[in-house]
Parts: C-alpha cells; sequence; structure tokens
C-alpha cells in the first residue's frame, strides 16, 4: 500500500531526528550541569571557617607562596577537599545507578554489597582495638573492611551459581545488619573516647583529608569510573530482567562480577575516604532517571555530575551554616538533598526502574 | 465436610476445605510451618524463663505459671520479672513480624519493613531528642518515640497521596526521602549534643528488655491479639493489590481503603513495639522473608511471620544470656546478629527465590 509505505518512511524520517534533538538537548543539559560543578566547585574554594579573601585565594591558586600561612591552608585544606567532595560525590553517584540497573531494586543503594558496613566494622576495630586516628590510615582500614564484606555478599548470594537480585538484596542486608550490630557492640562495649571518634567518622566528613586521602581516592575511582562506563550498554539490557537480557546475548554472570568490582570500588573508596554518606548513592540515579530517562548511557554522566554537585555544595553549607564549626557533610547533603528530592517525587512523573 | 486435592500452584498441592457455604484453602506445608514456629516459640519462652541470675527448674517455672507454685520469691522472680519480660519479647516480635510482612506486600520489595516509611528513623528521631535536648526519663522516651514514628509515616503518607491515590513506588521513594533528612537530623543530634547524652541515646538505639514489667507487656500484647485477626481477614485483599492496583480495583477490591488500614494497623503494631523494647532491628524484614523461605512460596503469611518474629528475638534473648563474658550485648542489636545469620544461612542453602 502506497500510503502504509508513506507512512513508514514518515516515522522512519522523523524517529532520528526526534532522537537527535533529544540527545542535543541531553548534551546541554549535561554541558549546563558541569558549569555548575564548576561555579560550586569555586565557592568551596573561597568559603571556609577560616576567613581568606578571594584576592589571596586566587593568589594560592596562581602564585602559590609556601611561606604565607593563608596559601598553605588554600593549598593543603581547601584545595583536596574540594576535590575529595567531588570525587567521593560523583562515585557514589555512579556506583548508585549500577545497583539500582543491577538489582532493578529502587531502595537499593551502594551499601547493600555490604560495602558501608564492611567499612564501619573494620573502622570501628581499627579505632577501638588498634588505637588508630589519623585518617590517611583509618581510611585503609574501611577500604579493605568494604572489599572483603563486598567479596562475601556475592559469594554468599550464590552468584557463581546463578544471578538472582533478590537475593543478592537480602544477603547484603543481612550481612550489613550483622556487621553494623558488631560496630555497634563495639562502640557499646569501649573506652568512650572511641564512640566519640566513631561518631564523628560515622556521620561522613571532608574535614582534614589532605592530599594523602585524595590521591589513592581518586585514583581507585578513576578506575571504578572506566568500568562502570564500559558497563553501560550491558546495565541497559540487565535491567530489562535476566531472561530477556540473555536472549539478547549478554552473560549475567560476567556483567555482575565487573559491576561488583566497580561498586566496590567506588563505593568502597568513597566511604573509605568520607565516612558512610548514604544519601546521594541512593537519591542521585532516581533524580537523574527523572531528568533523562532509564538510558544508562545518559543515566551515568548524569547521576555522577548531580551526586558531585550535591556533594560539594553541602560542604560548603555545612561550613557556611556551622559557622564558626561545621556541620559534616553526610548530614547537610541529607537535609539540603531531602526535601528538594521529596518534592521532585511529588511533582514529577516517576520514571520507574 | 469435603476434602479434596487442588492444584494451586506449579510447586505445591493445596487442599480446599468445605464447610456448607463456606471453603477454606490451606497447604499442608504452609500448617506444618505454622505449628512447628508456634511450638519451638512456646518452648523457647518456657525455657528462656529458666535462665538468669537466680537458676530456677523447668518445673518450678511451669508450676509458677500455672499457679500452682509453693509462691515465695521465686514465684516472685517468675511472675513479675521474667515472665514479662519473655512476654515483652514474645509479642514485640508478633508486631514487628506483622509489620514487615505488611510493608513488604504494599511495597511488593524485599526490602519493605516499617522503615519504608520513615517509621523506625522517625522513632529514633523522637527518642533521640528527648534523650539529647531535654534529658527526659524513660517513659517520656518511649512515648517521644511512638509520637516521632507515627508522626513520620503519616507524613509519608500525605506527602505521597496524590490525587487520593499512593502508589507503591511514590511512597517508597518518599519514604527514602523524609527517612534520609530524619537520619541526618538524628546523626546532628548525635554528633553535636553532649557526649554523655549521646552515649545514653546510642545505647536507647540498641532496644533493650531489660526490667520490663507488666506496664510494658499490655499495650503490644492488646495490640496484636486485636489487630492480628482483623489484618489476617484483610489480608487476602492486599494479597490482590500485589498483582497491581488496576487489577485488584477490576477483581472488586478497594485497593486505597485496604491499603490505609493496612499500612495504619502496621504503623500501630511497629509504634507499640517500638514503645515496649526500643528499636529492635530486622526482624520486621527478615520475619516475613524467612518464613517465605521455610513454607516456600512467596505468598504473605501474617500469622507465620508474626510466630517467626517472636521465636527470633526469644532466640537473641537466650543467645545473649548464654554467653559466657560479661560484654553488654543490647538485644536489638543481638537480633540481628541471630536473624541475619540465619538469613544468610537459608539463603545459601536454598536455589529458590
Amino acid at each position: 500500500m502506497p500510503a502504509d509505505r508513506a507512512s513508514v518512511s514518515v516515522i522512519a524520517d522523523v524517529m532520528p531526528s526526534v532522537n537527535q534533538a533529544r540527545d542535543s538537548q541531553r548534551r546541554r543539559w549535561l554541558w549546563a550541569g558541569l558549569v555548575l560543578l564548576c561555579a560550586v566547585a569555586c565557592l568551596s574554594m573561597f568559603i571556609g571557617t577560616h576567613t581568606i579573601s578571594p584576592a589571596v585565594t586566587l593568589a594560592a591558586i596562581f602564585s602559590f607562596d609556601p611561606s604565607n600561612s593563608d596559601h598553605l591552608l588554600v593549598m593543603h585544606l581547601r584545595i583536596p577537599r574540594t576535590l575529595l567532595a567531588m570525587v567521593v560525590g560523583g562515585a557514589l553517584g555512579v556506583a548508585g545507578v549500577i545497583m539500582q540497573g543491577l538489582t532493578r531494586n529502587p531502595l537499593a543503594d551502594p551499601g547493600i554489597l555490604g560495602v558501608n558496613a564492611g567499612a564501619a566494622v573494620a573502622v570501628a576495630l581499627a579505632i577501638a582495638f588498634l588505637g588508630i586516628q589519623d585518617m590517611a590510615y583509618v581510611m585503609w582500614f574501611g577500604l579493605l573492611g568494604a572489599a572483603i564484606a563486598g567479596v562475601g555478599v556475592f559469594v554468599l548470594a550464590g552468584v557463581n551459581k546463578g544471578v538472582n537480585p533478590v537475593r543478592v538484596v537480602l544477603a547484603g542486608t543481612a550481612l550489613s545488619v550483622v556487621l553494623l550490630a558488631f560496630t555497634h557492640m563495639i562502640t557499646i562495649n569501649s573506652h568512650e573516647m572511641v564512640f566519640e571518634q566513631y561518631r564523628h567518622w560515622s556521620v561522613g566528613s571532608f574535614q582534614g583529608r589532605g592530599f594523602d586521602v585524595l590521591l589513592p581516592a581518586t585514583l581507585l575511582i578513576a578506575v571504578g569510573l572506566v568500568i562502570a562506563f564500559c558497563l553501560s550498554q550491558a546495565l541497559d539490557t540487565v535491567s530489562l530482567g535476566e531472561d530477556i537480557g540473555q536472549a539478547l546475548g549478554v552473560n549475567p554472570l560476567k556483567i555482575w562480577c565487573f559491576a561488583a568490582i566497580a561498586i566496590v570500588i567506588l563505593a568502597g573508596a568513597a566511604t573509605a575516604a568520607a565516612g558512610p554518606i548514604s544519601f546521594v548513592g541512593l537519591t542521585a540515579p532516581h533524580i537523574a532517571r527523572m531528568v533523562v530517562g532509564p538510558d544508562h548511557k545518559w543515566l551515568l554522566p548524569f547521576s555522577l555530575l548531580i551526586a558531585s554537585t550535591l556533594a560539594v555544595l553541602a560542604d560548603v553549607l555545612g561550613r557556611v551554616v556551622g559557622y564558626p564549626n561545621e556541620i559534616s557533610v553526610g548530614i547537610m547533603i541529607a537535609l539540603i538533598g531531602g526535601p528538594f528530592f521529596v518534592f521532585l517525587v511529588r511533582r514529577w512523573k516517576i520514571s520507574q526502574l | 465436610m469435603i476434602q479434596r486435592r487442588y492444584p494451586l500452584q506449579a510447586a505445591g498441592a493445596g487442599y480446599v476445605c468445605r464447610l456448607g457455604p463456606f471453603s477454606i484453602v490451606y497447604q499442608p506445608l504452609h500448617l506444618l510451618v505454622a505449628f512447628a514456629l508456634l511450638l519451638l516459640v512456646c518452648v523457647i519462652a518456657t525455657y528462656s524463663m529458666t535462665l538468669g541470675k537466680f537458676n530456677l527448674s523447668l518445673l518450678q517455672v511451669v508450676d509458677a505459671i500455672r499457679g500452682a507454685g509453693e509462691g515465695g520469691v521465686k514465684d516472685r522472680i517468675i511472675l513479675n520479672i521474667r515472665l514479662p519480660k519473655v512476654l515483652t519479647a514474645v509479642f514485640v516480635g508478633a508486631a514487628l513480624g506483622i509489620s514487615g510482612a505488611v510493608f513488604q506486600s504494599v511495597s511488593r520489595n524485599a526490602l519493605g519493613s516499617p522503615d519504608v516509611i520513615g517509621f523506625t528513623t522517625g522513632a529514633a528521631t523522637g527518642a533521640i531528642a528527648q534523650i539529647v535536648l531535654f534529658e527526659s526519663g524513660a517513659l517520656e522516651v518511649a512515648l517521644a518515640a511512638i509520637v516521632g514514628g507515627v508522626v513520620t509515616a503519616l507524613v509519608v503518607y500525605l506527602l505521597a497521596v496524590k490525587a487520593g491515590v499512593v502508589g507503591g513506588y511514590r511512597l517508597i521513594l518518599t519514604g527514602i526521602g523524609i527517612g534520609s533528612i530524619l537520619s541526618a537530623l538524628n546523626g546532628l543530634m548525635l554528633v553535636k549534643g553532649n557526649l554523655d547524652n549521646a552515649i545514653m541515646a546510642n545505647l536507647w538505639l540498641a532496644g533493650s528488655l531489660h526490667a520490663r514489667t507488666w506496664t510494658h507487656v499490655y499495650p503490644v500484647l492488646v495490640g496484636v491479639v486485636v489487630l492480628l485477626p482483623i489484618m489476617m481477614v484483610l489480608k487476602r485483599a492486599l494479597a490482590m493489590i500485589e498483582m497491581g492496583d488496576d487489577m485488584a480495583t477490576q477483581l472488586g477490591i478497594r485497593v486505597e481503603r485496604v491499603r490505609l488500614i493496612m499500612i495504619f494497623f502496621a504503623v500501630v503494631l511497629a509504634a507499640f513495639a517500638t514503645g515496649a523494647a526500643g528499636p529492635i532491628a530486622f526482624i520486621a524484614l527478615a520475619a516475613p522473608q524467612l518464613v517465605s523461605r521455610l513454607r516456600q512460596s512467596r505468598a504473605m503469611s501474617l500469622f507465620s511471620s508474626a510466630l517467626m518474629g517472636a521465636l527470633l528475638v526469644l532466640a537473641a534473648d537466650v543467645l545473649i544470656q548464654w554467653l559466657p563474658f560479661q560484654a553488654s550485648m543490647p538485644i536489638g542489636r543481638m537480633t540481628g546478629i541471630v536473624g541475619g545469620i540465619y538469613l544468610i544461612w537459608l539463603l545459601t542453602r536454598s536455589r529458590q527465590f
């Protein structure tokens, strides 16, 4: 039929251009997000509990003078701190997307793989029994705990015998609860200074993290990000369900293994560096999904940007609101991000997993 | 009374029991599980009354409860100290088990628990505020926890209602948002509060069965005894809603009304439980999951979940009394360990679900 053929060709002509238009719009949004992130990062360089004039801050960045204490402060505290906030936030945002895509569960955050709980118990042990106080060492214990717990959940859920998202989610939650119960018991039964130190770690903070924390964390997270972005197409097929995914020719076990490695690296490094920050990993993917829909090619970068911006912004606001002290970032993120998230859920059409 | 084998599902077979115009479908395995759980609860409850600083024999316990005891100190210990404690454990566990089963059905999510609607976090906020900000006594703390939890649940529900409909998905997302705001507030109070008060709050968060009297038992006992039968009647409608709102409406179920009533009852039960023993971790999440694994069926079971919840709390309590060392082992954490390890063990054993 000529009429039918005509209408088909019209659709074929229109579809790519619609897609192109949507893609270029998304690209514009992505650039806007990047600009916003840079702006917030600049704010973070200029604002702090110790007042330094913008001119001095700029001078510290462009013509660093090691004998000037203000320059030293900017160089060794504010810059690594800002960068760490960007890196940690982004890592959690991406890890959250992978976790929710894999398990097809909106309640899944990176902590589901036991990463947060593993880090928490390792840190509590390090503080209580080894008396470690330096953040740079605490970080390595956190990372070790996160990795062990992640592998543990993977093995306990029997992923090698066949992938079942509900089992992974349950095994992860069960192991997390057990580990957190041990953590709680350690803090209850040890000296009160242990609890004092642990409670500050447990809310998540970028305070006092220098280059010795930033560099290893960034390297690890970069590796994790590369794996994550390589997985974006595979995640699309996995989130269609195991059967369809298999029919489309993906090997679920392989994807799960790589995804688990990425999550443990990303969330483990982030938690080890900054303490448990649960909110971003859980909500940034939902916000990104409301903006760009379920396509992982776009979901991953958007979630990264949203989470990163939120982390830096919360860190800045924590310093402003709490002045002359500061409110740690884990708390601030939820306090400013939570109402925003509820508002979005009410206003926007929810894009289900 | 006619009995007929009736193929209900591919996995197992059910029987129909008819009496005049009434009929009821039952499955032997389900009855067996419920009966075994009931038996175990009774045995462990009686046994746990023999444990304590003052050793009593099983016979003395049974006699004292029958009212045929020899009188004196031993009877008073059993009737005024150990019996209230054991009954608190049983009914707190039962209330949480029921509550969890309802929330897992409403949210259609294996991770469902009263926490989905922000209840647990809200209860903690109320209690921590009382302890850290107002330094009040135990009764005020319990009341504040109940009020905090119920108000939070109400706020989440109202925020999730859109045009008179609360979708399961929007309820989950709103619960995540409100829950993370409140848990940030909790963290803030714990970090900024005076260290002694923060340690007190940390102890409350661990839950307790110490020094429970009959005033602790009655509210939660009456709640379970009154609400469980009503909820078991409404259970069928809720199970239909699991197939989707549209399908359930076509089958003649008033979806919103059933959902609202069930959520309300579940929150009330969780509130009574929290008031009686503080936050007891993981029972609400684990009990329904354990039951569905034992029964090899995904169908929700309120009665068996209640028994499983009671069993877990009792087992945790007995385990605490068995442990030889002098460390303080809060019941709320022990339930996490017992329930978590049991769930992991079941997960590694079975390939199903």
